[in-house]
């Protein structure tokens, strides 16, 4: 009788006739989902500090993070500078990780190739390697003008602004040290 | 076996309909079931005047609910560009639940150009000169609209003049679910689907919808929407989850310019009579409240609007009735097959389960 | 930007968003800020509440404009001649704030005897190289104080590098942007009238060189109404005084011009003038259109400078250390330290090897001379100079102008490696791009070998980013990147790891530099991801006992400091990430010095000791922000003091004294070598002291102030696949701007392959007027196709009366066309690249170019397909006297197409 009674109480009928909502339109239409519904930020594990990564006003990000999935990236009420508010790139800013065309693994086109081929990523960064050296000789310069100049002029680099300044360090560090110096940046643009 | 009587507390309460369906009600959870000490009423003001038009309220409303894009299968030949504006969602509908409105509008007014002289040049001392060229804001004010002539009362200082031979004012509105207190599709609603929240809130729970459509036709706003490969109805939620855990619904929580704003319901009221009469005091002689009003025809919107044009030039109807309005007059035959039809379900349902 | 760094000592926003809330008045121009920065823009509608006056200047009525008090729509490329106009109104009616330009000004400085103005040459200023196309600029100086008091060490090596600085070589390696953290060099402080009255002063110069920018010229110059103008400068000067401040804020809309430099100098001389530069509410708020776009200058991967705006050491001036600090050393400013922040990065990157004998290993770095920018660069590919190629998160052939001659270029490469989150174009364009169609290009002909390199998601790396207030803020890595998604870090260090192995046996002096390099970084996890803290930790640098430095005033050039960055140090201030703090704002003052770590020194506004009274009391209650405090002995105030703090406002530099300790205590501009703000640049910008109206290089109007029709020293890439519209050509009569949506991000590789922000501008378009419309027949939601010198692409119409025809006074109608640059054909929302329609000619400062207004045709309907795309567009060529376009095998020289040297093309 008392399973009865319980499965009676779920029915939204029952508690409409029974209970305070007689038009059936509030409490006692609560469905099972409905009394379940719990808010994915309150089960994330975690919440990752970050920035926004479009333009440059730099909006604070809190990041949710669930299963080592990101489930949710909203504005940081705590940034001064953003208040918890973000434009619709940054509030779209999850699907740059969940993207359908997203690729995630290296692609290779070979010298006069019609499509791309897989690649290991050890292999790309060794061919890589190779390939930097090769035009490095290729285009070295001891001298130019006159002038003494140590350099190559067989290797460019652009880089994005959305680098972060570390990697801009590193990248600029590794190309001064190899000799290029036709280094750029979207900054230029 | 529990027995199930027409004297039930419920049934009882039916017998005093006046304002359940009509009017203002000034506790719409409490008349929804829940017990007094429920959370207070919850709301938006979509301020369209600090309106910049950037979508975050879309985009951050998809992100939260997980919504499909338009054509829901994300085939691109199924996008295109609608050549309204800067309006590609059209209309809110079963994917979009935040809708922002583009409302271009102009008039002109012409005035003489002036010169100048190039030292030297033959071009020198000609023309008409500039102290003709008046006062541009008297001249603008004197001249007929040339576009959206009925829709274009008083261009205002809040909203932009362009130079000064020619005016130019783009509305932007973010519409959304009114929740309205006497909600149409709630009421309509055969499968309890719909229901009240304990904010004050309209949600439609997944779980039940059968798909019947009832409330799509009740809306008097065109807001409820049937997702076409699902059956289901889909609309805001106000982000009844994130209610649950303290948030403010995602498109107020992204909004850049606070043109959405989120909070208790009589709190808003308060902030939205003193807005427009801060702007009323600035010559903002076109800015009206919209769902403000408790005794129009839905009994006001959890969901309502500052904004600087009639109603219809931003697509929403300028006096929206509740579709169950005369519903109270039917009731009381209905009210008896009711209690058959209970009946009825209660044998089929305990039949059923009994399999 | 070389415009603020030679007007005011940096190259960074003088100011903060949350302080554009204090502003009185607030001028958006070269900006499309809602659109393009919309959280930003909360603080403009901040200062809108509170009863601030919102003017939004720019040819197009935008969703900025629509919130905005007044919109201006002025005629592309005329901001100078509307400046110059605001700067003569101010002038005439003797507007500007007296005592601020008194004290904190060059407005004193007299300038050289043979100084000769544009107004007087009719466009040119004295010093023009007519075969160069450079200038001279020995004439632009000022006249030395006398006797001299703040000479260099070296008068000898000195002497040499400013005669040096003259050379072509040396112009065209864009020595301007190094005055992004430090102002240009000069020979010695000025000598001064303080009457303002001397013909030679700064002030009367600056007074006749825009007595011609009347209300009357703007409104023919730029199609704006005397009256409109009257209304923009009264709200400006009103707005600007003891008690009140105006803010500007610029963009792309400003710096992607010929005059790019020029048009944020004139900005520069306005908001002087006006007293608004270091005081809240006021200032030049430049906002940049990436993540980190000051941080990729501020430790820049560009070939003109090193971390920190130091210079890349250049062939014909810097062969030793001790000439590379030569213009520097003893001199008065900050900069006069430039051998201890020089000494410091040469020992962050080569630590125990880089020793005095050595001269600090500054041999190891390799020499510039000339211009190695992304441009020049392109087009030495075509010609198979170049043999590998890295694109890092960039995406050129949608993003740059003129896709085709990047594509052109791309092809002709020994291997490209693309690192990206998506298949952006410039990876595909082997086998998809606009060139494939046309048959200018074939798989079957291009060499290339591409190496796409899956990157990793901001949230899948730690780092930082510098934003547009130069505030560097700190993410924490929230998960892994998915399968071979590595972040750039990862990439660099390994590559740098594995080439360092490969070498490890060389005797080669060439590769010494490299396995000298310091380059021992912590790796941590399963991808053995190197430690972005620890690079952070390098940057900021270290002292004798291996402690972390507070700050750049501890380093010492006699190589015990180490720092690979020095205007980054003391982001590691106290041995904590300062760029980690997260106090929340609700928690701290308007300031919020607590959120990040700002450069330089955390201070947020900079030159804020002008926000004070030359004896350093504020100028009124209301505008109060950092003052001296005379019991404390010090600064004080709601920001750090951006001054040396405990030196008095009454401090006069004693005879000989070198650096900041000749700078006197009323001499806010720290930077600077004579302290000061400049209205009139004796050196820092290449194409004029003073700011002056040319018209665009490719424009629909003759200039109406000069015969000189364009900036005469505008950088131009010749070539088939770079033809330039001639202008006032018949043949291609509409003007065409570029610019962003809110609903995207620049090239598209981060918007259109996002659902959600695809399906909200779904279609490439072009927004044009109903005059336009009516006059080609072309029709609301229909195709039109768009032709220049470079190629035709097609686009959706909208027409919308927020674009509009400019009526001049001779009965000229200039028609503007606006196209939205996001799209090519990759992604979820597709259609034409715009940038394909765009030529490239550069800001002779910056080699940024100008593709914020340029020349088309348009006509109904769709382009042609395949082979008759290239017939179509030769026949306007053709028809506009332009050479032929047509181009040879994979995009080269028809003639020299099978004679380049260094390609494996055979």
């Amino acid at each position: 009788m008392l399973g009865v009674k319980t499965w009676l109480d779920s029915w939204p009928v029952y508690r409409q006739l029974t209970g305070s909502d007689p038009l059936g339109r509030g409490k006692a239409a609560r469905s099972k989902g409905t009394e379940a519904t719990v808010s994915r930020t309150a089960t994330a594990d975690r919440v990752v500090k970050s920035v926004c990564p479009f333009c440059a006003v730099g909006c604070g990000q809190n990041v949710y993070v669930q299963d080592e999935k990101i489930t949710q990236i909203e504005g940081d009420p705590d940034s001064p500078i953003s208040r918890g508010r973000l434009c619709p790139k940054g509030s779209a800013s999850k699907q740059l990780v969940t993207s359908p065309t997203r690729v995630t693994t290296v692609k290779y086109r070979r010298p006069f190739g019609t499509d791309w081929e897989d690649l290991d990523l050890d292999t790309a960064m060794e061919m890589i390697a190779d390939r930097v050296l090769e035009a490095r000789r290729k285009g070295w310069q001891q001298v130019d003008g006159g002038k003494r100049v140590n350099r190559t002029m067989g290797l460019a680099s652009l880089g994005g602004a959305t680098l972060d300044n570390e990697e801009n360090y590193l990248m600029k560090k590794l190309y001064s040290a190899l000799g290029a110096v036709q280094i750029e940046n979207q900054a230029r643009i | 076996m529990t027995s199930v009587s027409s004297a039930s507390p419920g049934l009882r309460g039916l017998r005093d309909v006046k304002n359940r369906l009509f009017g203002p009600l000034p506790d719409v959870a409490q008349e929804a079931g829940y017990e007094p000490d429920h959370p207070k009423r919850v709301g938006f003001f979509t301020d369209t005047s600090v309106c910049i038009g950037c979508k975050a309220c879309e985009v951050a409303c998809k992100e939260w609910n997980t919504l499909p894009m338009d054509d829901s299968h994300g085939q691109r030949d199924a996008l295109g560009l609608s050549g309204m504006s800067y309006d590609n969602t059209g209309q809110l509908g079963a994917n979009s639940w935040r809708h922002v409105a583009f409302i271009e509008q102009s008039r002109a007014v012409d005035l003489p150009m002036p010169t100048f002289g190039r030292p030297g040049d033959d071009r020198h001392d000609h023309g008409p000169s500039p102290a003709n060229a008046g006062d541009p804001i008297s001249l603008a004010n004197a001249q007929q609209s040339v576009l959206n002539a009925e829709a274009l009362s008083e261009f205002d200082p809040q909203t932009g003049q362009t130079g000064a031979d020619k005016q130019i004012r783009w509305l932007m509105s973010s519409d959304v679910c009114k929740h309205c207190t006497h909600a149409g599709c709630l009421d309509v609603c055969p499968t309890g689907a719909l229901f009240r929240s304990e904010f004050g809130t309209v949600v439609v729970q997944g779980d039940i919808c059968n798909g019947c459509g009832y409330c799509v036709a009740a809306c008097p706003y065109g807001v409820i929407d049937q997702r076409k490969d699902d059956g289901r109805v889909f609309k805001c939620t106000m982000c009844y989850d994130r209610l649950t855990d303290g948030l403010q619904p995602a498109c107020a929580t992204a909004c850049p310019t606070t043109s959405i704003q989120f909070g208790d319901l009589d709190e808003l009221q308060a902030r939205a009579d003193a807005r427009l009469a801060t702007l009323k005091a600035q010559g903002v002689e076109t800015a009206r409240l919209y769902g403000r009003d408790e005794n129009d025809g839905v009994g006001g919107d959890g969901a309502f609007f500052l904004l600087l044009d009639e109603p219809e030039v931003y697509g929403l109807p300028p006096d929206p009735i509740v579709t169950t309005r005369d519903l109270p007059a039917m009731w009381k035959a209905a009210g008896k097959a009711a209690v058959m039809m209970i009946g009825v379900a209660a044998t089929a349902v305990l039949g059923s389960r009994r399999r | 930007m070389p415009g603020l760094g030679a007007s005011f000592g940096r190259g960074g926003a003088t100011n903060f968003l949350e302080d554009l809330a204090n502003s009185d008045c607030i001028v958006i121009e070269g900006s499309n800020m809602a659109e393009c920065h919309p959280v930003g823009f909360q603080w403009v509608g901040e200062a809108k509440a509170r009863g601030a006056k919102i003017i939004h200047i720019d040819p197009r009525f935008t969703r900025t404009s629509a919130i905005a008090d007044l919109h201006v729509p002025l005629r592309m490329g005329t901001d100078i001649a509307f400046l110059g106009g605001l700067i003569n109104y101010v002038l005439s009616n003797d507007l500007y704030f007296k005592e601020y330009v008194a004290a904190y000004t060059n407005a004193a400085a007299l300038v050289s005897e043979e100084f000769v103005d544009s107004e007087d040459l009719d466009g040119l200023f004295s010093g023009f190289d007519a075969e160069n196309r450079v200038y001279d600029q020995k004439s632009w100086q000022y006249q030395p104080e006398e006797p001299p008091n703040s000479g260099s060490d070296d008068p000898g090596e000195a002497a040499e590098q400013e005669r040096t600085d003259q050379h072509p070589d040396v112009k065209h390696s864009d020595r301007a942007q190094a005055a992004g953290s430090g102002g240009p060099t000069i020979a010695s402080k000025p000598k001064r009238d303080d009457t303002l009255q001397h013909p030679r002063s700064v002030f009367q110069i600056l007074k006749r060189h825009y007595a011609r920018y009347t209300p009357e010229m703007v409104a023919e110059v730029c199609g704006i109404e005397p009256a409109v103008f009257e209304q923009v400068a009264k709200w400006v000067t009103s707005n600007s005084n003891r008690d009140r401040t105006t803010a500007w804020v610029y963009s792309v809309g400003w710096t992607q011009h010929s005059v790019g430099a020029q048009y944020i100098r004139t900005c520069s001389i306005l908001q002087t003038l006006l007293g608004n530069i270091g005081r809240p509410g006021g200032g030049i708020l430049a906002l940049r259109g990436h993540a980190s776009i000051q941080g990729s200058t501020d430790i820049p991967t560009l070939f003109n400078l090193l971390p920190g705006y130091l210079p890349m050491p250049h062939a014909r001036q810097h062969g030793t250390l001790e000439e590379y600090v030569a213009d520097a050393a003893g001199k008065a400013g900050f900069w006069g330290n430039k051998r201890a922040y020089m000494t410091s990065l040469l020992k962050a990157w080569w630590g125990e090897h880089a020793t005095p004998e050595n001269d600090y290993c500054f041999d190891y770095l390799p020499k510039i001379n000339g211009d190695h920018s992304s441009y020049r660069t392109i087009a030495d590919m075509i010609e198979g100079k170049v043999s590998g190629y890295f694109l890092v998160g960039e995406n050129p052939t949608v993003g740059h102008p003129n896709g085709r001659m990047n594509r052109f270029g791309l092809a002709n490469l020994d291997w490209l490696v693309v690192r990206d989150l998506q298949m952006i174009e410039s990876a595909t364009f082997w086998k998809e791009s606009p060139e494939i169609e046309t048959g200018e290009l074939a798989p079957e002909t291009i060499a290339t070998e591409v190496f796409f390199m899956p990157a990793a998601t901001h949230v899948e790396k730690e780092g930082t980013f510098t934003q547009t207030q130069r505030v560097l803020q700190w993410r924490h890595k929230a998960v892994e990147p998915p399968n071979d998604a590595r972040s750039d870090l990862w990439f660099y260090y390994h590559l740098g790891r594995i080439l360092r192995e490969r070498l490890k046996d060389s005797t080669d002096p060439r590769d010494r530099p490299l396995l000298q390099l310091t380059w021992d970084y912590p790796v941590e996890g399963e991808t053995a991801d190197p430690s972005a803290d620890a690079v952070l930790r390098e940057i900021n640098g270290f002292g004798p006992d291996g402690e972390l430095l507070n700050s750049y005033m501890q380093m010492k050039d006699d190589g015990s400091t180490s720092g690979g960055c020095w205007i980054y140090c003391g982001v590691y201030a106290d041995g904590v990430n300062q760029a980690d703090r997260r106090k929340p704002g609700k928690e701290q003052g308007p300031v919020a010095s607590e959120w990040g770590w700002a450069w330089p020194l955390n201070r947020r506004m900079l030159y804020n000791r002008a926000s004070a009274d030359p004896d350093g009391k504020p100028w009124s209650e209301r505008k109060k922000y950092v003052w001296w405090d005379e019991a404390a002995g010090e600064w004080t105030g709601l920001d750090i003091p951006d001054f040396e703090k405990n030196k008095r406002p009454d401090y006069v530099p004693p005879d000989g004294a070198k650096a900041q300790a000749a700078l006197a205590g009323s001499d806010p501009f720290v930077m600077q070598g004579d302290g000061k703000a400049w209205l009139f640049a004796p050196g820092g910008v290449v194409d004029g002291p003073l700011p002056t109206h040319y018209e665009p290089v490719e424009s629909v109007v003759e200039n109406a102030l000069y015969k000189q029709q364009a900036n005469p020293t505008v950088e131009r890439i010749p070539g088939p696949w770079n033809r330039e519209n001639p202008s006032m050509s018949e043949v291609f009569p509409f003007q065409v701007t570029t610019y962003r949506l809110t609903e995207h991000h620049t090239a598209g590789g981060m918007s259109r392959t996002l659902p959600y922000l695809a399906e909200l501008q779904p279609e490439f378009f072009v927004e044009v007027s109903p005059e336009l419309a009516e006059l080609r027949g072309l029709t609301n939601g229909e195709f039109a196709t768009l032709v220049s010198a470079r190629t035709a692409i097609e686009a959706k119409v909208l027409v919308t009366e927020r674009m509009r025809p400019i009526r001049l006074r001779n009965g000229q109608v200039v028609h503007q066309i606006g196209m939205p640059y996001h799209w090519s054909y990759a992604g979820i929302s597709t259609g034409d690249s715009a940038n394909d329609l765009l030529g490239i000619s550069l800001d002779p400062n910056t080699h940024i170019q100008e593709d914020k207004v340029s020349t088309a045709d348009i006509v109904a309907g769709r382009r042609p397909r395949g082979p008759g795309l290239i017939d179509f567009v030769e026949e306007y060529r053709r028809r506009a006297g332009v050479e032929s376009g047509r181009v040879g095998k994979n995009g080269r020289d028809p003639v020299a197409a099978d004679a380049g040297e260094g390609s494996t093309i055979t």
